[in-house]
C-alpha cells in the first residue's frame, strides 16, 4: 500500500506537468496546446498545495489563489488571441501559421 | 482510506491528462481536461484545501472549460484535417517530457524537509480554515490582491480590444 505523503503528491504533480509539456510539444492544434499549458499550470498548483500542507504554512495555498486568478485572465486573453488569429488566417493548426517565414 | 482515495484520484487525474494529449477530437480533449481538473480538486480535498478545491471546480472546470468548448465549437476545427503524428515527433516529444519529469522530480524532492513526509508526523490542517486565507489575503498579501485585481481589469480591456473588429476602419483609411 502506498502511503500518501509529500513525495507521492510531488510525483503526481511532476508527472502531470510532464504530460502537459508532452502535449505542448506533440500537438498541432493551438487550442489543444493551450489546454495542455493549462494542465501544466494546474500541476504546479497541486505541488504548491502539497508543499503547503506538509510544511504547515499558509503561503502556498494563498499563492494558488493568485495563480487561479491569473489563469482565468490568461485564458480569456489567450482565447481572444486565438479567435483573432482564426479570423485572419482561417486556421488554428500551428504548421500552417508560418507567415513570418516568407 | 485516504491512501486508497489518493491512488484512485491520482490515477483518474493522470489517465485523463494523458487522454487530453492523445485525443484527436478537441471536444473530447476538453472533456478529459475537465475530468483531470475534478481529480485534482479531489486531491486538494485530501490535502485539506477545501476552499481551493471548490474554487478550482468553479473557475477551472466551470468557466475555463466552458470557454474552451465555446471557442472549439465557434472555430469548428475539422477532425479530418488532423494528420496522424510522425513517429520522430512522438519519440522526441516523449523524450522531452520524460527529461522534464525527471528534472522536476529530482529538483522538488531535493528540497523536501526531513519531517514533512514522515508517517507519524501530524501537521495541523492549515488550508482548512477560511479565516487563515482571509488573514493572509488582507495582511501579508494585500498589495498582490490589488495588483491582481488591476490585472483582471486590464485583461478585460485587452479582450474587448482583441475581439473588436477593426477591418472596416483599416479598409476605409
Amino acid at each position: 500500500m502506498i502511503h500518501a505523503g509529500l513525495e507521492q503528491y510531488i510525483f503526481v504533480s511532476a508527472l502531470m506537468f510532464a504530460l502537459g509539456f508532452f502535449g505542448v510539444l506533440l500537438r498541432k492544434n493551438t487550442l489543444v496546446i493551450y489546454m495542455c499549458l493549462e494542465l501544466m499550470l494546474v500541476a504546479s498548483t497541486l505541488a504548491l498545495v502539497a508543499f503547503s500542507r506538509f510544511n504547515g504554512t499558509m503561503d502556498g495555498n494563498v499563492f494558488v489563489f493568485f495563480i487561479l486568478t491569473i489563469a482565468a485572465a490568461e485564458v480569456a486573453v489567450g482565447l481572444a488571441i486565438i479567435v483573432a488569429l482564426f479570423r485572419q488566417r482561417h486556421t488554428v493548426q500551428v504548421e500552417e501559421l508560418n507567415h513570418l517565414k516568407n | 482510506m485516504v491512501d486508497k482515495l489518493f491512488i484512485i484520484l491520482s490515477v483518474v487525474t493522470l489517465v485523463s491528462a494523458a487522454l487530453v494529449v492523445v485525443n484527436k477530437n478537441a471536444v473530447n480533449a476538453a472533456m478529459f481536461f475537465m475530468l483531470s481538473l475534478v481529480g485534482t480538486a479531489g486531491l486538494f480535498v485530501l490535502l485539506n484545501a477545501y476552499l481551493l478545491a471548490f474554487v478550482l471546480i468553479l473557475v477551472y472546470a466551470g468557466a475555463v472549460v466552458s470557454l474552451f468548448l465555446f471557442i472549439i465549437m465557434l472555430l469548428d476545427t475539422r477532425p479530418e484535417a488532423q494528420k496522424s503524428f510522425k513517429k520522430m515527433t512522438v519519440a522526441a516529444s516523449l523524450l522531452g517530457g520524460l527529461l522534464l519529469f525527471t528534472g522536476v522530480l529530482s529538483l522538488m524532492t531535493h528540497f523536501v524537509p526531513a519531517t514533512a513526509g514522515a508517517k507519524g508526523h501530524v501537521l495541523p490542517p492549515v488550508g482548512a480554515s477560511l479565516k487563515g486565507y482571509a488573514e493572509q489575503l488582507f495582511t501579508t498579501y494585500l498589495l498582490p490582491v490589488q495588483v491582481v485585481g488591476f490585472l483582471l481589469l486590464i485583461a478585460m480591456l485587452g479582450v474587448i480590444v482583441l475581439s473588436k473588429r477593426f477591418e472596416n476602419k483599416e479598409a476605409a483609411s
